[in-house]
């Protein structure tokens, strides 16, 4: 159990050890962490409150179609991407983490592709046999 | 640093960058996350079976609302609210999505002071998010109230396709079930931060292990990703 008892002694040595672009240099051998500018939070946070702004007015304009589906689409990915990115420092990790946790989940758009025809299929089946609408 | 069982080795050269440094990092017989700690590592684990969860229902509700014929009542009518003399669309969705991005913005910043050892700044911020956090479960809980007296079951609703309301409950109360159980976890962190326990090593009162500073970036992972999933359900729920 050598890593549990070294939890909390090795703490201060790892923070000396620490430096700021270690993960773009490459190899380090204590965890290294994140230190960046506040102004960097303070930025991407507003850039938050912007695109929510723009998700928002979307619907407050009352878009429709496939204006209104990839807009929302777009602000989404841009949101989702800051807060993972910056927020979640995922953008100064190796890629060997990123893309273990970030590819799994865009697989489940095969999922989304098979459930829709799946939906399709269902509708049809139902048009078919109660009619097109109540 | 027996932490690391590379480091114990005393090997320093750099390791490879790109595609290369993915090989190389999940080639046999070693750690495949290199400079991240296993709680890091695990919780970043859990994040993502967490997001099969919510992507599960959101798969659910796309399902069901693509295969009924009957309409799908319009979210932009149902969630107004009527604020001096007009309906406002979805007004309180976005004020709910301004509090919990800004949650996520003290929880970013306490991470960041946590890390330059600055205990009193450290606990506000993380007292001030868990503020934020119980707000949003505030709101949700009035918009859950507001939703069923005007009718909404988890069987039916006054405007259209039954299997709103089900969807409703099902994705909006798991969410916040996450913002509540954050809320209690931040406190407890906020609590140990502001006591000095990570500074002293003090043991845990679950586990007995000795807490860190990095237990605060673990705290942050999982509030971003409350606030990240919101933003799939705000757009796909609320906008779509």
């Amino acid at each position: 159990m050598a890593e549990a008892t070294a939890n909390g002694l090795g703490q201060h040595a790892l923070d000396s050890a620490r430096t700021h672009d270690a993960t773009t240099t490459g190899f380090t051998p204590a965890e290294v962490h994140q230190e960046h500018p506040i102004k960097l939070y303070l930025v991407v946070w507003a850039w938050l409150f912007i695109l929510s702004t723009c998700s928002y007015l979307v619907d407050y304009f009352g878009l429709h179609g496939y204006l209104r589906w990839s807009l929302i689409l777009i602000f989404m990915i841009l949101k989702a991407g800051l807060i993972v990115a910056i927020f979640m420092h995922m953008a100064w990790e190796r890629l060997a983490l990123t893309y273990a946790i970030i590819l799994p989940p865009v697989l489940v758009l095969v999922f989304v592709t098979m459930m829709v025809f799946e939906a399709d299929y269902t509708l049809l089946t139902r048009m078919a046999f109660f009619g097109a609408g109540p | 640093m027996a932490e690391t069982t590379l480091a114990h080795i005393g090997r320093t050269e750099p390791r490879p960058a790109g595609w290369q440094g993915i090989a190389a990092d999940w080639s046999s017989d070693q750690r495949a996350f290199k400079n991240v700690s296993w709680g890091k590592a695990m919780m970043w684990i859990f994040l993502l079976s967490d997001t099969f969860i919510f992507g599960c229902f959101l798969l659910s509700y796309m399902t069901a609302r693509i295969s009924t014929r009957v309409p799908w009542p319009n979210p932009s009518e149902v969630f107004a609210l009527r604020i001096g003399g007009s309906d406002i669309p979805l007004i309180l969705i976005a004020i709910m999505t301004f509090v919990l991005i800004s949650s996520s913005g003290t929880m970013a910043m306490a991470v960041n002071f946590g890390y330059r050892r600055d205990r009193r700044k450290t606990a506000v911020l993380m007292l001030l998010t868990a503020a934020l956090g119980a707000t949003f479960v505030g709101m949700q809980a009035f918009e859950w109230t507001k939703l069923i007296t005007e009718g909404v079951r988890p069987w039916g609703n006054p405007w259209g396709a039954a299997q709103f309301g089900a969807s409703f409950f099902m994705i909006t109360g798991f969410h916040g079930t996450h913002v509540t159980i954050g809320v209690i976890f931040l406190i407890i962190v906020a609590r140990k931060v502001w006591r000095g326990d990570y500074d002293v090593g003090r043991p845990g009162f679950f586990t007995s292990r000795r807490g860190r500073y990095e237990n605060v970036e673990i705290m942050g992972l999982y509030w971003h990703f409350v606030d990240l999933v919101w933003v799939f359900i705000f757009a796909f729920f609320y906008l779509w």
